[in-house]
C-alpha cells in the first residue's frame, strides 16, 4: 500500500490523529496558538467519518470537565489549549488524575507569565511534569519534536492514558504547532467498542454494582490508601514508560540537552559544532516525565559538559542536574518571551560556556 | 395477630425504591435532599431506565450523592456538574443523564456551566435543590440568600447593596430557547412530594423524547444553616422563601407560563 503523505500544521496533525486513533470526542475552546486544532475538527467533520463529537465548549473549565464526564464513561476523549487556558484546566486535570480517567490534553505552549504573548515559549515544564494543580499527581507528559510527531503522539498518548487510567500530556509549543511538516498518516482506528464494567459508568445493568467516578473519599486512611494505588502506579509509569531519542552521543564530548522545538534548533547547531570539530551530541528526552534520568547519568560520567536549551529561564535543567549529580557540569541556555533561538545563538553560548576559556 | 401475620406481601403498601442503597444518609435530619432523592430514584425504577442512566453528583451537602443512589455515577468538580453532564451525553446521547446540584453549586461558582448547557439546550435534566445557604461549609451566604437572611458570612442580614439580590435561576435560565421545561417545586408535604414527582417524571420524559434540557428546582429547608427546629424551618420556608420563589411550572413545553 502507497504511503499516505500529506503537508500539514503541528496543530492539524493533532486533529486529524485524534480522529484516525478512534477518538469518541473532543471539548475544546479556542485560544491562540492552537485554535486550529478544533477548526481542523469542525471542518473536517468527524461525526460523519468516524462518529467522533466535537463540541466547542463555554470555557476551558468547561471543557475539561466534559472531558472528565465522558473519560469516565471509557470513551476516548481530549481536549487541547495553550498556556493560559492550561492553567484554568488544572482543577479538572486533578480531578481527572484523582479519579483515575484516561483522557489526552494538548498544551501548544505560549509565552507566560499572565497572558504573555501568543509566541512560542516552553516555560510550562514546571506546571507540567511537577504536578500542576493540586494534590500529589502526575502524568505522562510526551514532548513531540516534529509534526509527524504530534500525529503519532495522539495515538501513543490514548494508549497510555488506557493502559494506567491516568490522563496524558502532550506538551508542544506553538512553533510545532504551527510550522508545516510532511506526516506519514496511518490507517483509521476503530472507535472504541468496549467499556470496562469494572470501572466506567455506562448505567448499571443487573449483573453489577453501580459504578462511581470520583476523586472524593472523606476517611482520611482511605484516602491515603487511595494515593499510595496512585504512587505506585505512578512508579510503574517511571520503570516502564521512559522515552528519550540520542543523537550523536556515542563520541560526544559535550551535550546538548533539549526537547520538542529547541531540540530541532540544537540538532542543526550540534551539525555547526560538528563542522569546527567539537564533538556535540544531543540527548531528547520525549517523555519529560518520566524523565530519562537513567541513560542521562549513564552518558554524564564521559561528559565535560551539558548545556540546557529551553524557551524558558532554565526549568528541565533541574532534572538535567538532579539525574547527573553534581560531577557534570551542567548549563543553561534559553530565550523567553516568545523569542526562539538560532542554532548559531545556540552554538555561540555554548562555545562561551564550555570552549573559550 | 403477630407481627409474621402483618408482614405479608399482600399488606405491603409501601417500600423503599431498590435505587436506594442501604447506606444511612448523610443528611440532617428533617431536611428535604433524602426525600429529593427518593423521588428521583423512584421515577428511574418506574420508569425502568437504570441500565440506561448516568447522574452527576456536585459539591455541597449532596456530593455523596452518589453513595445513596444506586445508579452509575459521578462526581463532580464544584459547580461543572452541567459541563460534566455535557461530555456524557454528547457521547451517550440515547443515556438518560441528570445532574443534582445545590444552589451555591448551580447559581454561584457553576453559574456559566448552568447557563451554557441550558443554552445549549443539553438534553440532560438538571435538579436543583435550592436551600438559600450554603449547607455543607456552614451556613454561608449563597447567592439565593434572602434580603435581610442571617448567614455566617451575613450575620447582620443580607444587604442588597453591598451584598447582591438573591438570584431566581430558574427563571433566569428558563428565558433560554434551549431549555423546553423547567418548574419550582417543593418536598416538604405530601401534597408537595406527589407534585414534585410529577415533575420529576415530566422531566425525565422531555429527555426521553430529546426535546432539550429540563430542571426541576426543589426549594428545600436547611433546619441546621437556619437554625430552626425542623417544623419550623418548614413554616419559615412557606412564609419566606415561597413568596420569593413560587413554587409551580415556569416553562412547559418549550413555551414560558410564568414571566417574570
Amino acid at each position: 500500500m502507497m504511503k499516505e503523505l500529506r503537508l500539514m500544521k503541528g496543530n492539524e496533525a493533532i486533529a486529524e490523529g485524534a480522529i484516525r486513533a478512534g477518538a469518541d470526542g473532543y471539548f475544546g475552546y479556542p485560544i491562540t496558538p492552537q485554535s486550529e486544532v478544533m477548526e481542523y475538527l469542525m471542518a473536517e467533520q468527524p461525526e460523519k467519518r468516524t462518529g467522533m463529537v466535537v463540541l466547542q465548549a463555554e470555557s476551558e473549565l468547561a471543557a475539561i470537565n466534559m472531558v472528565y464526564g465522558a473519560a469516565g464513561t471509557g470513551k476516548r476523549v481530549m481536549t487541547s489549549s495553550s498556556s493560559p487556558g492550561i492553567s484554568l484546566m488544572q482543577e479538572g486535570i486533578s480531578y481527572c488524575a484523582g479519579s483515575e480517567l484516561p483522557c489526552l490534553i494538548v498544551n501548544v505552549v505560549r509565552g507566560g507569565p499572565g497572558l504573555g504573548t501568543i509566541q512560542p515559549s516552553q516555560a510550562d515544564y514546571f506546571q507540567s511534569t511537577k504536578g500542576g494543580g493540586h494534590g500529589d499527581y502526575r502524568l505522562p507528559v510526551l514532548a513531540p519534536a516534529s509534526v509527524q510527531e504530534m500525529f503519532d503522539f495522539v495515538f501513543l498518548g490514548f494508549d497510555l492514558a488506557f493502559k494506567y487510567r491516568n490522563p496524558v500530556l502532550i506538551l508542544s509549543d506553538g512553533l510545532i504547532g504551527q510550522m508545516m511538516e510532511k506526516v506519514e498518516l496511518c490507517e483509521q482506528r476503530p472507535r472504541n467498542a468496549e467499556f470496562d464494567p469494572g470501572w466506567t459508568i455506562t448505567g448499571r445493568t443487573p449483573d453489577r454494582e453501580h459504578n462511581i467516578i470520583t476523586s472524593l473519599d472523606l476517611d482520611s486512611a482511605r484516602q491515603e490508601r487511595h494515593n499510595q494505588h496512585l504512587q505506585e502506579k505512578y512508579g510503574k509509569i517511571q520503570a516502564d514508560e521512559v522515552r528519550f531519542e540520542e543523537l550523536s552521543t556515542e563520541d560526544a564530548e559535550y551535550l546538548f540537552v533539549a526537547y520538542g522545538s529547541s531540540a530541532r534548533i540544537c540538532q542543526k547547531a550540534m551539525q555547526l559544532a560538528r563542522e569546527k570539530g567539537i564533538k556535540l551530541g544531543l540527548l531528547r528526552p520525549i517523555t519529560l516525565w518520566p524523565f530519562p534520568a537513567k541513560p542521562l547519568a549513564a552518558l554524564a560520567p564521559r561528559i565535560k559538559g551539558i548545556l540546557c536549551v529551553e524557551q524558558s529561564a532554565g526549568q528541565m535543567i533541574e532534572d538535567v542536574r538532579l539525574s547527573v549529580g553534581s560531577g557534570t557540569r551542567v548549563e543553561h541556555f534559553g530565550r523567553m518571551g516568545g523569542m526562539i533561538p538560532s542554532p548559531e545563538e545556540v552554538l555561540e553560548n555554548f562555545e562561551k560556556f564550555f570552549i573559550r576559556k | 395477630m403477630d407481627i409474621k401475620d402483618i408482614i405479608k406481601p399482600e399488606n405491603l403498601v409501601y417500600q423503599k425504591s431498590s435505587l436506594l442503597t442501604d447506606k444511612i444518609f448523610s443528611y440532617c435530619p428533617g431536611c428535604g435532599h433524602g426525600t429529593a432523592h427518593r423521588i428521583i430514584m423512584e421515577v428511574i425504577e418506574e420508569m425502568g431506565i437504570v441500565a440506561d442512566t448516568i447522574g452527576v453528583a456536585s459539591v455541597g451537602c449532596s456530593v455523596l450523592a452518589y453513595d445513596f443512589m444506586n445508579v452509575d455515577m459521578t462526581g463532580a468538580a464544584h459547580g461543572r456538574a452541567p459541563a460534566v453532564a455535557t461530555g456524557i451525553k454528547r457521547c451517550w446521547p440515547d443515556k438518560f443523564v441528570f445532574t443534582y446540584q445545590g444552589d451555591g453549586d448551580l447559581a454561584a461558582i457553576g453559574t456559566a456551566e448552568t447557563i451554557h448547557a441550558c443554552n445549549r439546550g443539553e438534553n440532560i435534566t438538571i435538579f436543583f435543590i435550592n436551600n438559600g445557604i450554603y449547607g455543607m461549609t456552614g451556613g454561608q451566604m449563597a447567592p439565593t440568600t434572602l434580603e435581610g437572611m442571617k448567614t455566617s458570612t451575613s450575620p447582620y442580614g443580607r444587604v442588597l447593596s453591598t451584598m447582591g439580590h438573591p438570584i431566581r435561576m430558574t427563571e433566569l435560565v428558563a428565558h433560554l430557547p434551549g431549555v423546553y421545561y423547567a418548574t419550582r417545586q417543593s418536598v416538604h408535604s405530601p401534597r408537595n412530594v406527589r407534585r414534585a414527582k410529577k415533575a420529576v417524571r415530566a422531566a425525565f420524559e422531555v429527555q426521553k423524547e430529546k426535546k432539550g434540557l429540563s430542571l426541576v428546582e426543589i426549594v428545600s429547608n436547611c433546619n441546621s444553616g437556619w437554625k430552626l427546629e425542623p417544623v419550623k424551618a418548614n413554616e419559615w420556608m412557606e412564609q419566606n422563601m415561597f413568596p420569593f420563589y413560587p413554587l409551580g411550572d415556569i416553562k412547559v413545553d418549550g413555551k414560558l407560563v410564568v414571566n417574570q
